[in-house]
């Protein structure tokens, strides 16, 4: 909740296919390893290299790959160039690809998922089992909940063989097969609490037709708020997958996610930035962004935060919604004058501002020939209005 | 009486040197808190504000007898503060920083729970009961004593809600912010239990947010064991999913944690729910004008 002990805001970073299966294989965690490419040529000079069919993979942060074309397999490196022109350069939920995985493909006599994940009700880690492999996980957990198993490590003493052997008997794994499960789920365990990940999760992981284990195709997710203890994994960021707005506010330590409405936001603290993108759509605007400019409210960050809004090619009108709290009410309006100053500002904009000496603040906006309004809802109104009048 | 925090409260500061403990420090000893030490490593034998410094929290235990404590630690460091408060026998640890690796928070979560000691937070705006104790970075101002008493996993969004009630004739008993992180120390569920055994609070509002099941665990837990009106906001109505909206708790995950599940499981159980956080103050009138 406040500025300066803050390093980043909370989000995740995702890593792409190839770096999770890095990661992971430096655990001990057999992988089915491919060689990424960037171009048709380098995919054709991956399958040349390792001589067999293989699949071509999107390398992109963003799910469904299998169903957007985004995965294909690959009969010789003729076809793996032809099949890496296909799929680089499309568009899977809003990502253009730009790197693809070229893999051995691999045939194997059945599929599970293993994944760990912080269980936040119940406070633990989770390694979690399915015989349902290959298939989108979140899916089986809603329609067949019973197909998952779980194993809650203990915050103590973390994962034990016990626990791990238990969740392959229940998965129905042959005994003699037990021992090389449990050792991966441990391992996967242990790969997602050095990396402070929030997601680790291997789907599927497969049984190979000669009875060995192999992951063909990896995922983690890091927890943001880790990343300052592990410099190396924060360099996996691929610049190439953020948006550029949300990539810059992150630079400058501003909380923000597009959106597709007309009406930009800026406020401070992220529940009233939520409540604030709310009142829009009560009064019948959109939101065209979640901002969360945290706490102070000084002319730098209000002016990045201004950058960012008036970037948007869709923003009709902004709305500033500053509880200024223990900041003083001049001073955010003084940051704020600063910051228009720095920023041009052609939509209009309505500003609603609460704090200690709030009157002096809003009497130096009004001076300066901004709307100045008491209530969040009057100004979400207000900002409704103007921008369905642009 | 309120709760957790009143006229009987020892506080220590915890990371007192540092430029938002001290400035926070000065805050609350305005407000009348008692601030009766600080720690710094390495800083012992300082005074901030009239405050005494120790190196270590036992020292300041040992020398000043604090009952709760007030973490404004940066986060590479703060778990290790808490874990030291906890130690030290202080059983109430309020800790506003932002930012902790969430297994690490997870690690001190039941670090604290063995040693039963309550934290609040972290990522939280701490709390306040009016007139009585702040043992937050809320302004102070905005509150008056009364009958409500707030939970909420917001900071400005319950400023916002606070002043609302304030600018109706609506007092509170103690409003506290329970924090964003998916993992917190204090959940809705025990912060309700004490309100509900407060006899000065007569109504609750609850403030929540996309991301988990928090809420509807309240829901379910208000239906068992709270008799006092609730009232309700949620915010995050408009949030898409899979998109983390600043707190790192508030994302809807597999098609879960919606603020439509929330309100529904919330209504379900006969607490109103407000569509924006003004209205609170007025479905806070009607419930208290019932009583």
């Amino acid at each position: 909740m406040i500025g300066s002990v803050v390093e980043s805001k909370g989000g995740a970073m995702d890593l792409h296919e190839y770096q999770a299966a890095e990661l992971l294989a430096r655990y001990g965690i057999p992988i089915n390893r491919g060689i990424l490419a960037r171009t048709p040529e380098e995919a054709r000079a991956a399958a040349e290299q390792l001589g067999s069919r293989v699949v071509v993979k999107a390398q992109v942060h963003a799910g469904g790959r299998g169903k957007a074309g985004g995965i294909r397999l690959a009969d010789d490196p003729i076809q793996a160039e032809a099949v890496a022109q296909q799929i680089l350069g499309i568009n899977i939920r809003g990502r253009t690809v730009r790197k693809v995985l070229v893999a051995p493909a691999v045939a194997f006599e059945r599929e599970y998922y293993l994944g760990v994940v912080l269980d936040r009700d119940a406070r633990r880690i989770a390694v979690m089992g399915s015989s349902a492999g290959g298939v989108d996980i979140e899916e089986v957990a809603r329609e067949h909940p019973e197909a998952i198993v779980r194993e809650y490590a203990d915050p103590c003493l973390g994962l034990q063989d016990f626990q791990a052997r238990r969740l392959a008997f229940r998965l129905g794994i042959e005994p003699e097969l037990v021992r090389g499960f449990a050792t991966l789920a441990r391992q996967l365990y242990q790969a997602y609490v050095d990396c402070d990940a929030s997601l680790a999760e291997i789907n599927p992981l497969v049984l190979t037709r000669d009875r060995t284990w192999l992951a063909l195709d990896t995922k983690v997710v890091l927890d943001d708020n880790g990343l300052f203890r592990h410099p190396d994994l924060a360099e996996l960021r691929d610049p190439e997958e953020e948006d550029p707005l949300e990539r810059e506010a992150r630079l400058a330590g501003i909380s923000f996610v597009r959106l597709n409405g007309t009406v930009g936001c800026i406020v401070n603290g992220a529940g009233l930035s939520m409540a604030t993108m709310d009142a829009i759509q009560l009064y019948g605007g959109e939101p065209a962004n979640f901002l969360d400019i945290g706490g102070g409210a000084s002319a730098q960050r209000v002016a990045a935060a201004l950058r960012l809004v008036v970037a948007d090619p869709n923003v009709r009108a902004i709305l500033v919604n500053i509880f200024g709290g223990i900041t003083r009410g001049d001073v955010v309006a003084q940051g704020l004058l600063e910051a228009l100053r720095q920023v041009e500002v052609r939509v209009p904009m309505v500003i609603r501002l609460v704090g200690t000496r709030q009157e002096e603040g809003r009497q130096l906006l009004e001076e300066a020939g901004l709307t100045v309004v008491d209530t969040m809802e009057e100004a979400a109104q207000r900002a409704v209005l103007a921008a369905q009048n642009q | 009486m309120a709760i957790l925090v009143d006229d009987s409260t020892r506080l220590l500061v915890q990371g007192i040197t540092g430029r938002e403990g001290s400035f926070h420090t000065q805050q609350m000893l305005e407000y009348g808190t008692n601030v009766v030490a600080g720690v710094t490593p390495g800083a012992g034998g300082r005074e901030v504000h009239g405050v005494p410094v120790f190196n270590t929290v036992a020292e300041a235990v040992a020398a000043t007898q604090p009952n709760a404590s007030f973490v404004a630690v940066p986060a590479p460091f703060a778990p290790d503060a808490i874990l030291e408060a906890a130690e030290a026998g202080i059983p109430l640890v309020v800790c506003i920083t932002e930012g902790i690796p969430v297994l690490e928070t997870l690690r001190v979560y039941h670090g604290v729970r063995e040693r039963g000691v309550r934290l609040i937070g972290p990522n939280c705006p701490g709390l306040i009961s009016p007139g009585k104790a702040k043992v937050g970075i809320m302004p102070g101002f905005i509150h008056t004593p009364g009958p409500v008493g707030i939970v909420s996993r917001s900071g400005t969004l319950t400023y916002e809600v606070v002043w609302a009630l304030t600018r109706a004739g609506i007092g509170q008993s103690t409003a506290v912010g329970i924090g964003g992180d998916p993992v917190i120390g204090t959940s809705f569920i025990e912060v309700l239990e004490l309100f509900q055994n407060d006899p000065e609070t007569r109504a609750i509002v609850l403030i929540g947010e996309i991301g988990g099941a928090d809420e509807e665990a309240a829901a379910e837990f208000i239906r068992q064991h709270v008799t006092k009106p609730v009232v309700g906001f949620i915010a995050g109505r408009t949030a898409p999913p899979g998109r983390r909206m600043g707190h790192a708790g508030a994302i809807i995950s597999g098609g879960r944690g919606t603020a439509a599940e929330k309100i529904a499981a919330l209504e379900a159980v006969g607490v109103p729910v407000a569509e924006r956080p003004a209205q609170v103050a007025e479905l806070v009138r009607r419930v208290l004008e019932d009583i």
